[in-house]
């Protein structure tokens, strides 16, 4: 999953410290893996370099100095072409899709293409594979099937949260 | 009893009263509850077990309708038992018939006057007796007087309408009938009258044995009309029978066991007949009230009588339904409803021939040995015969019904596929499901086939009831026997005939009797008699066979063998002796004489107009005057104009102006029983009415098939079925087993009717008209059933039907 | 995606049962020999779009061109013949005739366009062969298990040798192997005859024997092949 990519839509809704956006981060993706500090100030260092952020201030205050971060086009760009490509259809995808799914509506994008997107990546892998199968032999057979199953549990889940985007839009802008 | 896996047969508890109730309540509450689908099913079992048990009230209330119509009749009777013949006293009544016709409707008449000054009797119905000159109407016939269709009528009674005919005095209520008070001068006029002390039958006929004949036929008549009302009933009961089955299948899931769901199947018919029951007495009651307006051949009834009679209204409430839930308790041994959906015996077991023939052929044996024996038999086993009878034509007809699933299976079977589209779908659905299809037409088989049986029977008779008449309408249409006290009277009764409206010609004789001058030498008690006929010319050439006619002509026909040997004594030249006593014996004390002239010719008699043949002397006016005659009969052969509409009643009416008593014959050449007509229209009626009523239920279960189906005719019109095919395989569908119940029951009809026939000693007969009208009213049956299915079969046959699912 | 070449080509088709919207503006076009799968929730419109496809239901506006002939501008008997002579359908459940044999129920299409008996009969065996079922011909539907009717049933619609074939939900009532055996005898039948399938079905491995997809939300039809 990249925290990347996540901190960035999060800094599309306008400027953040650091300190918010890990935050923010935690609130809505860490619920079990809280973000280490460290590793915010890392990532953001590292898109400061590539330019897809820029420092909109630096506030003195008791504590450590707190730099306050802005997105910039490049980083917009950056988050859009995250968003609109698919994910590469493989287990436990759900962490990357919910994320995306949660920046997508935050940032005011059309989830639910995204969710179309991904589920048409999903069946052209699932043809791939069912061609595959018809060719193969048992092994193969047997094999593919085992993906095809998962890969079909993935898109149950995707059929569902399409299904469910009103509502969780809802519970995300709250 | 956890009751679970066990099977059925062992897990049979003893059933308490109480369970049983509760769970036929159950089932009566279904019938109600179960939304739109279920009321709709059971409004249509109410229905048509309603129809069936108004048909069954009916029957029953004949009895007493008769007893009421007989009562009646006999309380107005004038007929008189014994020999006493009424002296005329002070307080007697004159009265006379007056029966004449309109417009071929009977109305029965009576004229009358006291014979003395005291208090004559007063017929039912009226308040006094009619002066001459009054009279008391029927109220149907004085709504026929006064209404346009009776302006003709009311010329023929020259009498001053004073009241109406209370209901008791009448038999039924569009009875035409009149009660009119005449001068006792009058009575001179009319042929014959009697006097009467009091009015009704004093002691009515003791329970006379029924003609075991008679019970024959009403025995075999009410299995033929009640039967297929049973069976109607049955089928009625069962109406969305398999939507029920699913409903059932679910209560098994949530944990009721066979029995329940039989209880509970029970329990939803009987709510279903029960409300039938009032249906039927909804409907009998509105039928009652129409009833009492209708006239069927000259009979009609009083709402009043038409009341079922208490045991057999009894019994009806109790067996309709018991009916029911029998029906349903045998139906549903057929099919397993288990949980998880209903299942059908899916190799029903195969229809058994031998005891389905053994019916047929024990009745057949019970009718055999009274073949050509029972009208002779007029002993003491007479009874047990016609029960014997009885007997053996019910169970040869119910036999035919049951031999009916069988055929249809037999014959659907060997259908095999072969065909078009439409008869493939047809015959296969029959195959697969042939006990519905038998269940509905078996109704037909009894019915077309007593019918049939019956038909024949009655046409048989009926063929040698109207024999030829020998009467000519030809030569004349109308014959009227003018009573006259002289020759004048009867030249005037002539007379006015021929100017009466509508005649075009008439031929009228005078006749009377002459006698022998001297007794008998062998008996000389008896005194030798010859009919003597005056009439014109051209009349007699109608009675007698002359090249020549003058006016002024003698011809004689010799009787023939009745004086034995030799001729008569009237010859040419002989004397004759005109008078009569008082006693109608040749008074040879006052002789008035007429000479027989020497230039009379024998000639030989001819038929005349009526079919009657004359003898004796003819003679033309100028040869003998009538005024002559002492107390002649003078008879009119009218030839009517046929421009002229109505000229009968303008005959008629002539004829009551000579007197108050006549009616006038119309000839024709064949006479036929009326009764035998009316019987067979009656057939015909019940026949009709019992397919019809069988067309209902074929299309309520075609339409409750249809519906069943609905998805798959949807599908059928995804992959481009046209309408026709599936209209056609509906016809198929319907005509098979028609046609085959037809087949069937005309077999049994005929067997039964030949049986029938040989009983009463006729001669054989098929009534083809009989037959072929049956077979019509079958083929449209069929193509009502499937006109009726058809719109509902295209409004399913849209897309629509896809979408749910 | 273009239409050039299409067999079957829809577009803006606008119906409505009652007061609500079943299609609403869809689009939809499929070559010969194409497999195109059209997903989507229940109650989107999946089966209505496959309906005004086939010329079962006339859509309230739009145009579905088959073959250079407009649907919608056909009279029903057209559309019938339409159906019976170059469409095959198979449907999810409850489409044999119950009270004839497998064979027959096969046969049935060829008969109702007026093949003769001996005849239908003959390829109707062929194709039970094909799709694995011979020895169930004889039975009649409520005789066999579910897959050996669905067979019968994919047997049916190609009998005819259509076009396009509408398959809605082919395999919705049948266990996956079941199921995946129909698709491929299906699939692999209506390659080899360029017969164009419009398979309709919300399962995503059943989808996954088509071509391409076309998901229906709320009464639009997108093709998801232009997607990426």
């Amino acid at each position: 999953m990249s925290i990347g990519h996540t901190l960035l839509g999060l800094l599309e809704g306008g400027p953040r410290h650091g300190y918010d956006l890990k935050r923010a981060f935690d609130e809505r993706f860490g619920h079990d893996r809280p973000l280490h500090y460290g590793q915010v100030y890392s990532t953001m260092s590292r898109l400061l370099k590539n330019g897809l952020v820029e420092v909109d201030g630096i506030e003195h205050g008791g504590g450590p100095e707190r730099k306050r971060y802005a997105i910039t086009d490049a980083g917009i760009t950056d988050v859009e072409s995250w968003l609109t490509e698919p994910e590469k259809p493989e287990p436990y995808l759900q962490s990357v899709l919910y994320t995306k799914v949660v920046i997508a509506l935050l940032t005011g994008r059309d989830a639910a293409d995204l969710l179309d997107v991904q589920r048409a990546e999903h069946l052209r892998l699932m043809r791939e594979l069912t061609q595959r199968k018809r060719d193969g032999d048992l092994t193969d057979q047997l094999i593919c099937d085992h993906a095809l199953f998962h890969l079909e549990a993935d898109l149950r889940w995707l059929e569902l949260t399409a299904a469910r985007l009103g509502q969780l839009a809802k519970a995300v802008r709250s | 009893m956890s009751g679970q896996g066990a099977p059925a047969e062992e897990a049979r508890p003893h059933v308490s009263v109480a369970r049983w109730a509760a769970d036929l309540a159950m089932g009566g509450r279904f019938a109600v509850t179960g939304g739109r689908e279920s009321w709709a099913r059971t409004i249509m079992t109410a229905v048509g077990v309603g129809l069936g048990v108004a048909l069954l009230l009916l029957a029953s209330s004949v009895p007493h309708m008769y007893q009421q119509r007989n009562d009646r009749g006999d309380a107005r009777s004038t007929l008189s038992f014994g020999d006493t013949q009424v002296k005329p006293g002070p307080d007697t009544l004159r009265i006379a018939d007056a029966d004449t016709t309109y417009h071929d409707r009977d109305i029965d008449g009576t004229v009358m006057a006291p014979d003395g000054k005291g208090t004559p009797p007063l017929p039912p119905g009226i308040d006094r007796i009619p002066a001459a000159g009054e009279m008391w109407v029927s109220p149907a016939l004085k709504k026929l007087l006064d209404s346009g269709d009776g302006k003709l009528l009311r010329d023929r009674f020259p009498y001053r309408t004073i009241g109406v005919i209370g209901d008791g005095g009448l038999s039924g209520p569009t009875e035409l009938t009149y009660y009119a008070g005449i001068s006792p001068k009058a009575f001179g006029h009319v042929n014959s009258s009697q006097h009467l002390d009091h009015w009704g039958l004093e002691n009515k006929g003791k329970n006379e044995p029924l003609d075991p004949a008679l019970l024959l036929l009403i025995i075999v008549g009410c299995v033929v009309l009640l039967l297929p009302v049973l069976i109607f009933i049955a089928t009625a009961a069962r109406f969305g029978g398999e939507r029920r089955d699913r409903r059932l299948a679910a209560l098994r899931l949530v944990g009721a066991d066979i029995h329940m769901t039989r209880r509970i199947a029970a329990g939803e018919s009987l709510f279903g007949s029960l409300l039938g029951l009032a249906v039927g007495a909804g409907l009998f009651l509105l039928g009652r009230g129409l009833a009492s307006g209708v006239d069927v051949w000259g009979i009609s009834f009083f709402a009043s009588d038409i009341v079922p009679s208490a045991p057999l209204a009894l019994v009806i409430a109790a067996a309709v339904p018991a009916l029911a839930v029998v029906v349903t308790l045998i139906a549903l041994r057929g099919i397993a409803i288990e949980p998880l959906g209903v299942v059908r015996n899916a190799k029903p077991k195969r229809r058994r021939l031998w005891w389905r023939m053994l019916l047929p052929l024990l009745g057949l044996a019970l009718l055999l040995p009274l073949a050509g024996g029972f009208g002779a038999g007029t002993g003491g086993g007479g009874d047990m015969k016609a029960y014997q009878a009885a007997a053996g034509a019910v169970l040869l007809l119910i036999g035919t019904t049951a031999l009916l699933p069988w055929v249809v299976e037999a014959v659907v079977e060997r259908f095999g596929g072969r065909g078009s589209v439409p008869w493939q779908l047809a015959t296969r659905r029959l195959q697969l499901s042939s006990g519905t299809a038998s269940r509905a037409v078996s109704g037909i088989t009894v019915a077309v086939a007593g019918a049939l049986a019956l038909q024949m029977l009655f046409a048989s008779v009926q063929a040698q009831d109207s024999e030829d008449t020998g009467q000519d309408p030809n030569r004349a249409q109308l014959m009227a026997n003018v009573p006259v006290s002289d020759g004048d009277q009867a030249r005037d009764a002539f007379a006015r005939y021929r100017a009466t409206k509508g005649v075009s010609d008439l031929l009228g004789v005078t006749e009377d009797y002459v006698s022998d001058v001297r007794p008998s030498e062998e008996d000389p008690s008896s005194i030798g008699e010859e009919a003597i006929t005056v009439a014109d010319c051209p009349t007699l050439r109608e009675v007698v066979r002359i090249t020549s006619c003058a006016n002024g002509d003698v011809f004689l026909v010799d009787s023939p063998s009745y004086y034995g040997e030799g001729e008569g004594f009237a010859k040419p030249g002989a004397q004759v002796n005109l008078t009569y006593d008082e006693e109608g014996i040749p008074n040879l004390k006052e002789k008035k004489l007429w000479t027989i002239p020497a230039t009379a010719t024998k000639v030989k008699p001819r038929q005349d107009p009526a079919g009657g043949e004359r003898t004796g002397i003819f003679a033309t006016p100028a040869a003998f005057d009538v005024a002559n005659l002492p107390d002649p009969d003078a008879s009119a052969m009218i030839r009517l104009d046929p421009k002229v509409p109505d000229g009968i009643e303008y005959v008629r009416n002539a004829s009551v102006a000579l007197s108050p008593a006549m009616d006038v014959m119309r000839l024709s050449s064949s006479s036929q029983s009326d009764e035998f007509q009316a019987i067979r229209k009656a057939l015909f009626i019940g026949a009709t009415a019992t397919l019809l009523l069988i067309g209902a239920s074929m299309i309520v279960t075609t339409l409750e098939q249809l519906r069943e189906r609905k998805r798959l005719l949807s599908v059928l019109v995804a992959f481009g079925t046209r309408r026709t095919t599936l209209s056609w395989s509906v016809l198929w569908q319907t005509a098979v087993p028609v046609v085959l119940g037809l087949a069937l029951s005309i077999a049994g009809g005929l067997a039964l009717g030949v049986m029938l026939l040989k009983m009463v000693g006729q001669p054989l007969a098929v009534d083809w008209s009989g037959l072929s009208t049956m077979t019509g009213i079958g083929g449209g049956v069929i193509l009502l059933v499937t006109l009726v299915s058809l719109p509902p079969l295209w409004r399913m046959m849209r897309p629509e039907g896809l979408r749910t699912e | 995606m273009t239409p050039a070449g299409s067999l079957l080509i829809a577009a803006s088709l606008h119906k409505t049962y009652g007061h609500t919207p079943a299609l609403d503006g869809a689009e939809f076009s499929i070559h010969p020999g194409e497999v195109v799968a059209v997903m989507g929730p229940s109650g989107s419109g999946k089966s209505t779009l496959l309906h005004c496809l086939a010329g079962i239901v006339k859509p309230d506006s739009g145009s579905v061109h088959y073959n250079g002939r407009e649907l919608t501008a056909l009279s029903d008997a057209e559309r019938s013949g339409l159906r019976r002579g170059e469409f095959g359908f198979v449907f999810q459940f409850g489409q044999l005739v119950p009270e004839l044999s497998c064979a027959e129920n096969v046969a049935l299409p060829l008969r109702l366009n007026g093949t003769r008996r001996k005849e239908a009969e003959a390829r109707a065996s062929a194709w039970l062969e094909r799709l694995e079922v011979a020895d169930v011909a004889h039975k009649r539907p409520g005789e066999v298990s579910g897959g050996q009717g669905q067979r019968v049933a994919v047997a049916r619609s190609l009998v005819t040798g259509p076009r396009v074939l509408f398959a809605d939900e082919p395999t919705g009532a049948l266990d996956s192997l079941n199921g995946e055996r129909v698709m491929e005898l299906l699939t692999e039948a209506a390659r080899e005859a360029r017969t164009a399938v419009v398979l309709v079905t919300h399962e995503a491995r059943v989808a996954a024997y088509s071509d391409r997809e076309v998901v229906v939300r709320d009464g639009k039809a997108r093709d998801m092949a232009g997607a990426r």
